[in-house]
């Protein structure tokens, strides 16, 4: 989990960060996923984000991959390796890939411009010109050029990308996968002549080959849903988000549920809201415009005791903002978004892999509570694919308390000891009742009395307040008086930094929230006992974990806030370099 | 989860004791015995019926039922209604809504409930008027028809909900009125029974909003013309009607939308091989 050490050409590395860039169609994605693939076979770690612009088709494209030997949780300080298929458009991502004197960059004569960027860095240069290399091979394309030249810096076995190439384009017949083959040799020759390796520290051949997933935390999500008893879904498309519903579709049905496609997101909430009424757990993704539409809808659940998770997969805002690319600034509106006091369950994954258990876990705690949980997953933890080992098998389901025989007198929200009521579904006689957004009494007929709308209040915060959430409420490791206070995405950078102090003799503490809220005020603070300093990290442009956290607990003396915008996530370096400084 | 058809039930068997809070002369109490005796009709238990709603007068008649009942937020009853009947479709599914939630702020919803065709049935009573916030202009309100909120009128067109419902797909078109509970029971029964998306329109006066409406009774009269199956020749029917002609309008053949949920084909965990390099 160390940096990237720059080594002279020749050690290997303990990460190892690369892009491939290109416009749009050249097939830097592509060539991105290959490559994370052929090193997932190795048995590497990886993770592979991409930064596109909006544009569907011309605009540019960016794999931006980060190899290790190590388990990874977030992209690098600086990229070892860049390689542009050719340079159009690239003073768009320019700002996410940070070059320096040690970065190998590699483009096509015929490419166009290179930016300021690379020679303000000091970087090494080559030329490979891989679009006429391509042109002298029979359906060769200049991707897979590219590829082959970063499959040979990397010092990666070919036979394992020669796998990957089988798997991918078997489909389209012999010629696509020989074509790229050649490419592939082609590439391999070119890098062979290069004098810029960045090789990495790859596992011994002889090592037992670790079971590898290669995910995204969109698909992970999903799938926790799927471990946690989500039966029912319902989409509206949004990006970051859709891959967590085209991922559920087919999927759903094979374990006997189904996905509808909704008009809109009012219609996509209130159908999961219907579909959890009839007993069956129920979901919806969206991101930050669709749960700005879903926030009426999240207050009814909350008021009428439905059990719904809803996943923000959370982008640039507000408004439009930025749809391709990552922010954590749904904090607020995820918590207190909703009028009247309406306490629900606020939830955060803190790595690609951990969208599942998250995801899986808020589909238990919801149908336990009877009440909504909003999933802050982002577009960096949706849409990085990443090398993961397989997350373990955990025991949280979807377990209502329902009612599922005849009964008399029924009261659906009766004041009960644990303030949870049990549930009567559609079909059982004598368990009549209706669900209501408007105050109401034990029976669930509406009422404007005082008494009846503070003692069902109080219901509904105290079944959330009262639950025992185990462990899993945070991810608090190290030691000492200064502490990483952290959420979501954020917990990998703030991960990488504290092992850096470590390795280096300074001892940080690492508290990453996963239960957002209710905030686990008491169990933070004995997290934080004997902490000194606390530096609060997150990307909002606003501080709003941070003004949070004021308002709602006591933090040691020193606090210190180091947030931004997105879309440039924070980086490993930076909180590294917060906690120094503040140190001296 | 149906019950035995030996059970006979009456219409008591479907009312709540919650008293309405409707004015007295009120068309929906009319509405909501029509709808209880339309269940009784059809014998369909208490519990295997859910009547779902959004906001507005129209929309408390969930609690007045002794079904299964879902008062939701203004305007996307039919969302969530087809999120329920989807998931099970064992229930018998009503949704009881308003000129204002239904086709105001619910507008959307309307055309792609429609279009879906879940196989439920849509009950709007129209009074062309918001009752419940006192008496402000719907989009079925005459463009002229004074009020505090549009002084002089709205000057806005009316539209035709049972023609945009035609244009949509819905699959079985009606218009009653409230002050005839038998026939509004008659055509909800044929409604309910119908495969797909039933659209019942029921002229419901609003007395003390719109006092002119009492003369509706003295206005409404039965369509002279049978029912077709011909969405384009009904659409022109209602275009050129007086909006006061009573009865099943249309009846569409197209096969409700009902995903199959069937049986798990797969272990959860067969779902993970994708994954796995």
């Amino acid at each position: 989990m160390s940096s990237s050490k720059r080594n002279d050409a020749g050690n290997p590395r303990q990460s190892v960060s690369i892009a491939i860039v290109g416009s749009g169609g050249t097939g830097a994605l592509t060539a991105g996923a290959m490559l994370l693939e052929a090193a997932g076979r190795v048995g590497l770690y990886g993770l592979m984000t991409r930064s596109v612009g909006p544009q569907i088709r011309g605009g540019e494209a960016a794999a931006l991959l980060r190899f290790s030997a190590q388990p990874l949780a977030c992209m690098g300080d600086s990229y070892d390796l860049l390689i542009a298929i050719d340079w159009r458009n690239a003073d768009r991502f320019a700002a996410e890939i940070a070059l320096t004197k040690d970065s190998v960059v590699i483009g096509d004569p015929r490419g166009g411009d290179m930016p300021e960027m690379v020679p303000e860095s000091g970087a090494r240069t080559a030329e490979i010109a891989m679009k006429a290399l391509a042109k002298d091979i029979p359906g060769g394309r200049q991707n897979m050029i590219a590829l082959g030249v970063a499959v040979g810096l990397l010092g990666l076995p070919e036979a394992d990308l020669f796998a990957v190439i089988e798997k991918q384009l078997g489909k389209k017949g012999d010629e696509a996968v020989t074509a790229s083959k050649a490419a592939i040799e082609v590439g391999l020759a070119e890098a062979a002549k290069l004098d810029h390796a960045v090789p990495l520290s790859v596992p011994s051949a002889n090592a037992e080959k670790p079971e590898r997933w290669m995910i995204t935390g969109n698909e992970a999500a999903g799938m926790g849903a799927i471990r946690g008893g989500i039966r029912f879904a319902a989409a509206y498309p949004i990006t970051p988000a859709t891959e967590i519903l085209e991922w559920l579709a087919p999927a759903l049905t094979k374990v006997g549920g189904v996905l509808v496609q909704a008009e809109d997101e009012l219609a996509s909430i209130n159908m999961v809201i219907g579909a959890s009424f009839g007993g069956k757990p129920s979901l919806t993704a969206t991101s930050g415009p669709g749960l700005a539409l879903m926030i009426e809808s999240l207050g009814l659940a909350t008021a009428a005791e439905i059990p719904i998770v809803v996943v923000d997969v959370m982008r640039g805002g507000p408004s439009t903002g930025i749809p391709t690319k990552s922010e954590q600034s749904d904090l607020n509106i995820a918590i207190h978004g909703c009028h009247g006091d309406a306490p629900h369950l606020v939830l955060a994954p803190l790595s690609v892999g951990d969208c599942l258990f998250t995801t899986q876990w808020a589909a238990h705690l919801a149908e336990a509570m009877q009440a909504p949980a909003v999933v802050l997953s982002d577009q960096f933890l949706g849409q990085t694919r990443a090398l993961i080992e397989r997350p373990a098998d955990v025991a949280f389901i979807a377990q209502r308390a329902a009612v599922t025989e005849a009964v008399n007198d029924y009261r659906r929200y009766a004041l009960t000891a644990e303030a949870v009521s049990p549930m009567a579904i559609p079909g059982v006689a004598g368990g009549q009742y209706t669900a209501d957004g408007l105050t109401h009494d034990e029976a669930g007929t509406p009422s404007s009395a005082a008494g009846h709308h503070e003692a069902q209040l109080d219901k509904r915060r105290d079944k959330i307040e009262t639950f025992t959430y185990g462990d899993h409420w945070a991810d608090i490791e190290g030691e000492g008086e200064v502490a990483v206070l952290t959420w979501g995405s954020l917990t990998g950078p703030a991960r990488e930094a504290v092992a850096r102090l470590a390795e280096d003799g300074i001892k940080a503490r690492l508290v990453a929230l996963r239960l957002i809220a209710p905030l686990q005020v008491e169990q933070l603070a004995t997290a934080l006992a004997g902490c000194k300093r606390v530096l609060v990290v997150e990307q909002t442009h606003s501080g709003q974990f941070y003004r949070y956290l004021r308002s709602m607990c006591d933090l040691p003396d020193e606090v210190r806030a180091f947030h931004r915008a997105g879309p440039l996530q924070i980086r490993p370096s930076e909180i590294d370099a917060q906690i120094r400084e503040w140190r001296s | 989860m149906s019950k035995a058809q030996a059970v006979a039930y009456k219409q008591g068997d479907y009312k709540s004791k919650v008293k309405p809070i409707w004015c007295p002369g009120c068309g929906d109490y009319h509405v909501l015995i029509s709808i209880t005796r339309a269940l009784a009709e059809i014998g369909v238990a208490p519990e295997d019926v859910a009547v779902i709603s959004g906001i507005g007068c129209s929309s408390r008649i969930p609690a007045y039922t002794n079904c299964y009942g879902f008062h939701g937020v203004h305007g996307r009853s039919l969302a969530l209604a087809a999120g329920l009947k989807v998931a099970r479709p064992d229930l018998t599914v009503l949704i009881t809504s308003g000129d204002g939630d239904g086709f105001s702020i619910g507008g959307n919803h309307f055309l792609h409930a429609c279009r879906r065709n879940v196989d439920m049935t849509y009950i709007v009573m129209d009074n062309r008027v918001y009752g419940m916030t006192k008496g402000q202009p719907s989009p079925t309100t005459e463009p002229d028809w004074d009020s505090a909120l549009s002084p002089g009128g709205t000057g806005l067109r009316p539209f035709h909900p049972l023609v945009i419902a035609l244009a949509s797909g819905a699959n079985f078109v009606a218009r009653t009125f409230s002050g005839d509970p038998n026939g509004t029971a008659r055509v909800l029964v044929e409604a309910i029974r119908h495969p797909g998306f039933s659209f019942v329109e029921i002229l419901s006066p609003c007395v003390t909003f719109r006092p002119d409406e009492k003369e509706w009774k003295n206005m409404v009269h039965t369509a002279p013309v049978e029912p077709t199956d011909d969405a384009a020749r009904a659409a022109r029917r209602i275009m050129t009607d007086d909006g006061f002609n009573l009865g099943v309008l249309y009846r569409g053949h197209r096969a409700p939308y009902q995903p199959e949920i069937g049986t798990a084909s797969v272990d959860v965990a067969d779902l993970e091989e994708a994954f796995l390099l």
